[in-house]
């Protein structure tokens, strides 16, 4: 019965989103071509693996804000260092940027964990914090395209069996999570300090700790996107992803991810990412002005909220029973 | 806002016990020994500080910010969280603007800018109080929404025009250095002061965030007083977009962008607990005026904005880190 729940929800949002694929097709055809839709998924791919860190966070019930300033940081950093010294090779940059992503999730993690200062109030220090240090390590000033070099360009885009590398990693990033958040012990730990933190410390589970490498995970994960968003669009600057963050909730609000945690899945932040992403690839597509899209992913993160509530009482994936619920 | 939920339970001893009432006290006075610091730091950093038009220009810093802030601290000690502020400001600031191409004139302006915020905000209080849903979802989205509409009305264009009495309300003075936003702030502090403080409703806002259950059982109609917040702070951010628009003198989509963040970060500063059920206005004066004392005084010494913002970050993560790093290493040292 739970999983039928969990079904129908993910099976709603994947409708709603081949409708709409459907509805754009009839007024500009093409947009379903598979080459297309590669492209959507190409450029969604950045906001599915930050959906995913994100993911984990709030299944856990905290929220990670810093995310996009934590993208932007990495990526002006490996900029830099590109710039400064392009003799560096890439995979040592890409190292750098998931190193440098661990610790300012680490962070976020530690001070959740050994202070229990509320999530929201810690990311909302470190987004204006992380940001600021963009500033102050770049002195204000851009890396543009021509001061990178040809090996830092050319990673996202080189293709593999016609899909670029971009797709691939984040390919693999969804089959890692989709293993890991179902298959691994650390994986159940987010449900069930997410369903009942209480019933969690009784099985055993390190409530802060669980939530410390959620937090270091999303870290992580921003730290490889700011490599892959700042190569990928070829310039580096303080604002770059501004506002990126609330992208990303929305993304997981609409993909079912219960805000109050321990409910969720994997296919379902992918599909709210998606959601986003044909939505902002499709409005400039069927002629109507990208000014529009601000208003429509919020009016869709408010219906998706509405929607969730309806279907949370009491189901979905709850792996540890509320106590209030038999007393 | 459960997910600010630690993994303590919620049904604590009231936190307006004895104990709690001297960490409150504490609390302000450490803020205002940041504050005098940060005042005292400024005059020696330079000289042009101590200057009274120079600190008269200082509080548009936080003027604006501050008076959504005291409607947005009752909702944060209720429970909830507005993060719609900043896009009613834009769609409030909009309306007007749109308004004015008709030849709207000064008082129908105002009119409308505190009806968008009514109307926002019952927007946001009724898909919370009515639907129950998470006010932290259901505000992200109002923000997009609302800051969307005023895109789609503006594009990449902006209003101007407005009418040289409407230019009172951000650039006008009462007395002296004394400008209108200041006094505004002022009675909006002491009215918000003696709500939250000395009366039945200020008492009912505490309880909901204290214990929402025991509220309930004690006959509060917890779902009204929200609702009534809810509206509140759509007022506010209506009557902050009319300052602002007149500071200004023009409507963009973008304008008081991110604020919400910081309106926020200056009622936790001040304060006021995520978790709802503790705070005080006077903590938000205070930690008002400390944000506008640091983006100020870091500006007279040609500090860029964005580096302050790092300074209040830190500032924030700070305030609330020490106290309970300290704690934690009393009680290590003692077990």
């Amino acid at each position: 019965m739970i999983g039928q729940a969990l079904k129908s929800r993910e099976a709603i949002l994947a409708g709603a989103l081949i409708l709409l694929i459907i509805v754009v097709e009839s007024r500009f055809s093409g947009f379903a071509a598979p080459g297309n839709l590669a492209g959507v998924f190409n450029d969604t791919s950045i906001l599915i693996m930050l959906a995913l860190g994100q993911t984990l966070v709030i299944l856990t019930r905290c929220i990670d804000l810093s995310l996009a300033s934590n993208l932007a940081l990495t990526g002006m950093v490996t900029a830099m260092i590109n710039s400064a010294m392009p003799g560096v090779p890439v995979v040592a940059l890409i190292a750098i940027a998931v190193a440098l992503g661990l610790l300012m999730g680490a962070f976020n993690g530690i001070l959740v964990w050994k202070l229990d200062i509320p999530p929201i109030v810690v990311t909302l220090g470190t987004l204006t914090i992380y940001r600021g240090i963009i500033f102050v390590v770049s002195g204000g000033a851009w890396v543009n395209s021509h001061e990178m070099s040809e090996a830092y360009k050319a990673i996202p885009r080189f293709e593999i069996l016609s899909l670029p590398v971009l797709s691939w990693i984040a390919i693999a990033v969804i089959a890692a999570f989709a293993v890991g958040v179902n298959r691994t012990a650390l994986g159940r730990a987010f449900y069930a300090v997410g369903g009942n933190p209480s019933a969690a410390v009784y099985t055993g589970i390190n409530v802060g700790k669980t939530r410390f490498w959620a937090f270091v995970i999303a870290g992580g994960l921003a730290g490889l996107c700011g490599y892959l968003w700042v190569s990928r669009y070829a310039v580096a600057y303080t604002d770059v992803a501004g506002g990126f963050e609330l992208d990303v909730v929305a993304a997981c609000v609409i993909g079912g991810i219960s805000i109050a945690g321990g409910l969720g899945t994997v296919t379902g932040a992918v599909l709210g990412a998606l959601f986003l992403g044909t939505i902002k690839n499709a409005l400039p597509v069927v002629g109507i002005s990208p000014f529009w899209q601000l208003a429509i992913s919020g009016a869709a993160i408010i219906i998706a909220v509405a929607f969730n509530a309806r279907s949370e009482h009491g189901k979905g994936r709850i792996i540890l029973k509320k106590a209030e619920a038999h007393s | 806002m459960s997910l600010a939920e630690g993994t303590r339970p919620r049904n604590l001893p009231d936190r307006l016990t004895n104990r709690g009432t001297r960490v409150l006290r504490s609390w302000e006075m450490l803020l205002a020994a940041i504050a005098v610091l940060i005042f005292i730091a400024n005059t020696q950093a330079s000289p042009y500080f101590l200057d009274p038009w120079n600190l008269s220009d200082a509080t548009f810093n936080f003027t604006e910010k501050a008076m959504i802030g005291f409607a947005m601290a009752l909702l944060i000690i209720s429970g909830e969280i507005d993060l719609s502020v900043a896009g009613i400001i834009a769609l409030a600031s909009t309306a007007m603007g749109w308004a004015l191409q008709f030849g709207v004139g000064t008082p129908g302006l105002v009119a409308i800018g505190l009806a968008v915020g009514l109307i926002c905000g019952a927007f946001n209080g009724v898909l919370v109080t009515r639907l129950g849903l998470p006010s932290i979802v259901v505000t992200i989205g109002t923000m997009s929404l609302f800051r969307g509409l005023s895109y789609v009305v503006l594009g990449d264009q902006a209003f101007n025009g407005y009418p040289s009495d409407f230019a009172f309300f951000g650039r006008g003075y009462v007395f002296w250095v004394i400008s209108f936003e200041l006094v505004l702030f002022l009675i909006f502090a002491l009215i918000y002061g003696v709500v939250l403080h000395a009366t039945n409703f200020g008492r009912q806002v505490y309880a909901i965030g204290n214990n929402p259950t025991a509220a309930t059982f004690s006959g509060i109609r917890m779902q009204r007083v929200k609702m009534i917040l809810f509206l509140l702070t759509g007022v506010m951010s209506g009557i902050a977009a009319i300052c602002l628009t007149s500071r200004l003198g023009s409507t963009r989509p973008s304008i008081a962008f991110a604020w919400e963040l910081e309106v926020v970060t200056m009622v936790v500063l001040g304060g006021v607990s995520i978790l709802g059920g503790a705070g005080s206005i006077l903590g938000v004066v205070i930690a008002a005026l400390i944000m506008g004392m640091v983006t100020f005084g870091l500006g007279l010494l040609n500090v860029p904005g964005i580096v302050m913002s790092i300074f209040i970050g830190g500032l924030l993560i700070a305030v609330i880190a020490l106290p309970r790093l300290f704690t934690l290493i009393r009680t290590g040292r003692a077990s």
